[in-house]
């Protein structure tokens, strides 16, 4: 065993990119959830993004049209999402599950031409002499540039949820769909965008998994990412900042465990991996004493004529 | 019950009950069952490339069909029942967690042949076969060995089963062989396929230092790692992985089923087909050495070239005395060679790894 | 203007029309896809929804949809009394998991003796496995206030790790040359969940299945308990008026439908799967979540729901070995069924109107 083979300066900068696909889609949740709607549909919209980015990058060479084609298929998808839950009605929960299953099923007929084939791959960002800081120059200055945009897009729902009318809004409609409608706002269409925002940053995860971080496409690849990103938004509390706080933890006991098992450390595996789930539920317990950090309106079907 | 048999004898004079009938049983039907989709570029996707390979060596005298992502367990039976029923003369079931379900199934079905992958139980109708990878991993074992700088060489395991322990192992005896100073840093991913965590694994091995990485899970993630890296050297694993040739994969360890697959389907063909147990490796090309590509100095790849021959000869055996035991202990006396069953069941490590295996 | 109004009272003709459009719909639909991946649509959709119950071979298969429907049912009734109540436990998975674990635990420590108790007591560890499983959620609901969709579904990975840690570990066949897995209760008679009539598919899951269903069936139509299920659902406020007490509603609820997701674990563990192994799970907890919807949460629905589901997905197996659909294809097909299913019980509750709503 020695410990000093783990060099910290590259974990961090290895967990920031392992976190950004749960961070992307994690804070698309947020959104959604903040807005009173719960959409378990997470992993097959990330996997339909997985794969809409992926051939759309290697028909046009241009991994960033790839990324743009990822949002807009995961925001598609969630469109169907939407129609079930906001105009026909249907249960949030049933309806997320189904979408999962839809989404894994479509993403693989979609993917059968491209197993094997090597993407085109996406620089990282150019810093010049910053990138040469020590220390400070690979954990910041060395990455691509969705993540960055997946720290910006924290910082954008972050700012819009606390400074915006667009944001408070969005935080009535989740805290009381049925007072948000008395005072006149668009409860159905407010949700939806909010869902569709959410596919969009879900898709983005996804191909940031198929085209940066393994890049490949297989059927399957997310693996279950799109769930630890539903468990994220808990464990953050629904607060923009936590989720990148929360994704860099998750990423980083991910990270962490791999290093240890290379530095010669016997660890229990899957102890370890349950790690996350069990401090999700401490932190849902020490939260409970706060009963404003859940939207009340979460998970439940909104009807005007109530 | 009458209008049931009524309907379903309308069904079959209709023509509904599938196309298996339309043309008698003169064609060999020949079924595969996969763990995994056909598209997993792995396990799945080599398997299935041998079903393409009896389609196309045997042509009009055979039908294949396949059924993909069967669970283990009783879909697995239902899936291979069905089969049966609907008139496949051979059966292959491609997962260790086969075993018991097709062993259960051939039981029902004396007249059908079942051929599991992997497993150790037989019956009458029932064949196993396997493949000696441990072979490539030798192989691989002796390039890594003279190809590291940093004697820092990554293995990123699936899980602590035999076959994959009997994988480190050889690699390892190999790689000391030629590189005494040689450690292997063995990441346990607890998964045969999961790129994301793939290529964690191996950023993390070589952040570590490791400038060889071996793979014993299935997806390209840690050769595009590799890649990214630079001067890392990697090597193909059940698929070719070409893509990423000639740097950083230098050669590659391939599933190939097809040889096999097409010998099993003739000797049910022409009546020949009797239950055995096969463990074939690199010599009747189960176990394919891809290219040795030109990043490999021209000695070395000789080297490797001539291990590859003496290997499929006969000539030489991966395992052979004087190996310890990583406690110490005697494991094989001089010219000793290690024996099927102890392979099978491969539990320890050899004399020089470090580290435990997981229990 | 398109506008819902919402039923006074459900419509009983919508309710049992709407799920018959959903599938004419799917046929419809799926038709188109399997058309554009070549495959004859019409001989596509015969093999999944025909082949299974009426072909050559049904003697064959309807026994599998009751093996393949068994643990689904079983499971979605138990869900189904807390979805009634507004008590969202979507872990069934983990407890369906702890319940095989639990019961075969208890199984393979007699190994090898042979006693007529064996299997109860099995029955009763798996019962407790998965009841216990969901007494955290549970308990944590009623103790902080923790919301127990999210507590429920944590759990489930958890369970999972514990799983491939159980197998790979102190559940594994020490003669199973160190592969990963248990021993085959299928092999173990006093631990083995058999076919109660050889042939049939009637194991003794399937019999749980039937007496959940009949207990819920008296329990929501008869008893107090099913009337404080019903009331708390509909209208939380009266229920509490009504003297129902939340906090025991939601152990009652979260504690059957563990219970049944765990003994659901175990019959399968103990029969038609016969081991425990990483890969034992299959989604069953998940899929019951949809069940019990499709099945409008009521108990004979559920039983229908179940087996449709059970019958797509055997048929879907035999389309493909048949016709070489790809199983992608059978996925997206469940996959629009399920959305059809949902999308259209809107006009059980509802009715469209033309023109303008009066209160907007």
């Amino acid at each position: 065993m020695d410990l000093s083979v783990i060099n910290p300066i590259l974990l961090i900068a290895a967990l920031m990119s392992a976190a950004t696909p749960i961070l992307l889609a994690a804070t698309g949740e947020l959104v959604v959830e903040r807005a009173g709607v719960l959409n378990l549909g997470v992993e097959g919209m990330m996997i339909l993004g997985a794969i809409c980015g992926f051939a759309i990058a290697v028909e046009t060479g241009s991994p960033l049209t790839g990324f743009v084609a990822a949002a807009i298929g995961g925001a598609m998808l969630s469109l169907l999402f939407a129609l079930l839950t906001q105009v026909a009605l249907a249960n949030q929960v049933a309806s997320g599950l189904a979408l999962t299953l839809f989404g894994l099923g479509l993403s693989a007929l979609l993917g059968q031409r491209y197993v094997g084939v090597k993407p085109p791959r996406m620089g990282d960002m150019n810093f010049g002499p910053l990138a040469d800081i020590p220390v400070l120059g690979p954990i910041l200055f060395s990455h691509d540039p969705i993540l960055y945009l997946g720290i910006a897009l924290v910082a954008a729902v972050w700012a819009t949820l606390k400074y915006t009318r667009v944001g408070l809004i969005l935080r009535a409609v989740g805290e009381n769909h049925d007072a948000a409608h008395a005072l006149g706002y668009k409860v159905v269409r407010i949700r939806t965008l909010a869902i569709m925002f959410g596919g969009a940053c879900a898709g983005m995860g996804g191909a940031y998994i198929s085209l940066i971080r393994v890049p490949q496409w297989t059927e399957g690849m997310t693996a279950g990412v799109g769930w630890i990103a539903l468990a994220l938004v808990v464990f953050a509390s629904w607060k923009p900042w936590r989720v990148l706080l929360g994704a860099y933890l998750f990423g980083g006991i991910t990270q962490l465990q791999l290093n240890l098992q290379g530095a010669g450390v016997a660890i229990p595996v899957e102890y370890l991996a349950m790690s996350p789930y069990i401090i999700t539920i401490v932190v849902l317990v020490i939260l409970s004493a706060d009963k404003s950090a859940a939207p009340g309106s979460l998970g439940r079907t909104f009807h005007a004529s109530h | 019950m009458k209008l049931i048999t009524l309907l379903a004898s309308a069904a079959v004079a209709l023509g509904l009950a599938g196309g298996a009938y339309a043309d008698g049983h003169e064609k060999t039907k020949v079924g595969f069952v996969f763990v995994g989709p056909i598209g997993d570029g792995g396990w799945t996707y080599e398997h299935n490339k041998g079903r393409l390979a009896v389609e196309e060596a045997l042509g009009d005298a055979v039908e294949t069909v396949y059924v993909e992502n069967v669970a283990e367990g009783p879909d697995s039976e239902r899936v291979m029942t069905q089969m049966a029923l609907d008139g496949a003369d051979l059966i292959f079931t491609t997962s260790f967690g086969y075993m018991d379900p097709t062993i259960n199934i051939a039981a029902k079905f004396p007249d059908v042949k079942f051929e599991h992958a992997t497993g150790y139980k037989r019956a009458d109708n029932v064949s196993t076969y396997s493949a000696r990878f441990y072979e490539g991993r030798a192989i691989q074992g002796h390039i890594a060995g003279k190809m590291t700088k940093s004697n820092i060489i990554g293995y990123i395991a699936s899980y602590p089963i035999p076959e994959v322990i009997r994988g480190i192992n050889a690699a390892y005896i190999h790689a000391a062989k030629v590189n005494p100073d040689v450690e292997f840093k063995i990441i346990w991913a607890y998964t045969w396929f999961d790129p994301a965590k793939e290529a964690d694994a191996a950023r993390a091995l070589i952040e570590q230092g490791a400038d060889v990485v071996l793979q014993h899970t299935d997806s390209t993630a840690p050769q595009a790692a590799a890649q990214e890296a630079g001067n890392v050297v990697t090597f193909g694993q059940a698929s070719d992985m070409g893509q990423y040739a000639p740097f950083p994969r230098v050669s590659s360890i391939i599933d190939d089923w097809a040889p096999y697959y097409i010998a099993r389907t003739k000797a049910v063909i022409d009546g020949t087909w009797e239950s055995t147990d096969t463990w074939d490796g690199i010599g009747p090309g189960m176990v394919g050495i891809g290219e040795i590509s030109d990043a490999v100095p021209a000695d070395v790849k000789e080297e490797a070239l001539a291990m590859k021959a003496a290997i499929a000869d006969g000539s030489y055996h991966p395992f052979t005395g004087p190996l310890k035991k990583q406690d110490g202990s005697d494991w094989l006396a001089d010219g000793e060679v290690a024996d099927d069953g102890t392979l099978a069941g491969m539990n320890f490590y050899v004399e020089g790894l470090t580290g435990e295996i997981p229990q | 203007m398109i506008w819902l109004e919402k039923r006074p009272q459900p419509s009983r003709f919508f309710a049992y029309i709407t799920p018959l459009l959903a599938v004419l719909a799917t046929f419809l639909f799926g038709g188109l896809l399997f058309a554009a991946l070549g495959k004859d649509p019409v001989q596509s959709i015969i093999t999944i929804f025909w082949e299974p119950l009426f072909g050559e071979f049904a003697f064959y298969y309807r026994p599998q949809l009751l093996i393949k429907g068994a643990p689904l049912v079983l499971i979605a009734i138990g869900l189904s009394l807390g979805f009634k109540a507004g008590i969202w436990n979507i872990g069934a998975e983990g407890q369906y998991i702890m319940g095989a674990l639990f019961g075969a635990g208890v199984g393979l420590a007699f190994y090898p003796a042979e006693s007529v108790l064996i299997f109860p007591a099995m029955v009763m560890a798996g019962a407790l496995g998965g009841w216990l499983w969901a007494m955290i959620p549970a308990f944590l609901k009623v103790r902080f206030g923790t919301n127990e969709i999210l507590v429920s579904l944590m759990l489930v990975y958890v369970a999972e790790q514990f799983l491939a840690s159980m197998s790979l570990g102190l559940l594994k066949n020490p003669e199973g040359f160190g592969f990963p897995g248990s021993r085959n209760l299928q092999q173990y008679d006093s631990a083995h969940n058999a076919e109660i009539i050889a042939g049939t598919g009637m194991h003794w899951g399937v019999v749980a299945a039937l007496i959940a269903v009949i207990f819920a069936y008296v329990l929501l139509a008869r008893h107090r308990l099913g009337f404080a299920v019903r009331v708390t659902g509909e209208a939380p406020r009266a229920a509490r008026f009504a003297g129902v007490n939340p906090g025991r509603l939601v152990l009652f609820c979260l504690g059957t439908s563990g219970m049944l997701a765990g003994l659901a674990g175990l019959f399968e563990v103990a029969g038609p799967a016969g081991q425990v192994s990483i890969d034992f799970n299959v989604g069953y907890g998940f899929t019951a979540i949809i069940v019990a919807f499709l099945g409008r949460l009521h108990p004979i629905g559920i039983v229908l729901a179940g087996l449709l589901m059970a019958l797509t997905y055997i048929g879907g197996d035999i389309a493909q070995s048949q016709l070489g659909l790809p199983a992608a294809a059978i996925q997206v097909f469940q996959g629009m069924l399920l959305f059809f299913l949902l999308a259209l019980d809107l006009f059980t509750n509802y009715r469209l109107r033309l023109g303008r709503a009066e209160t907007a």
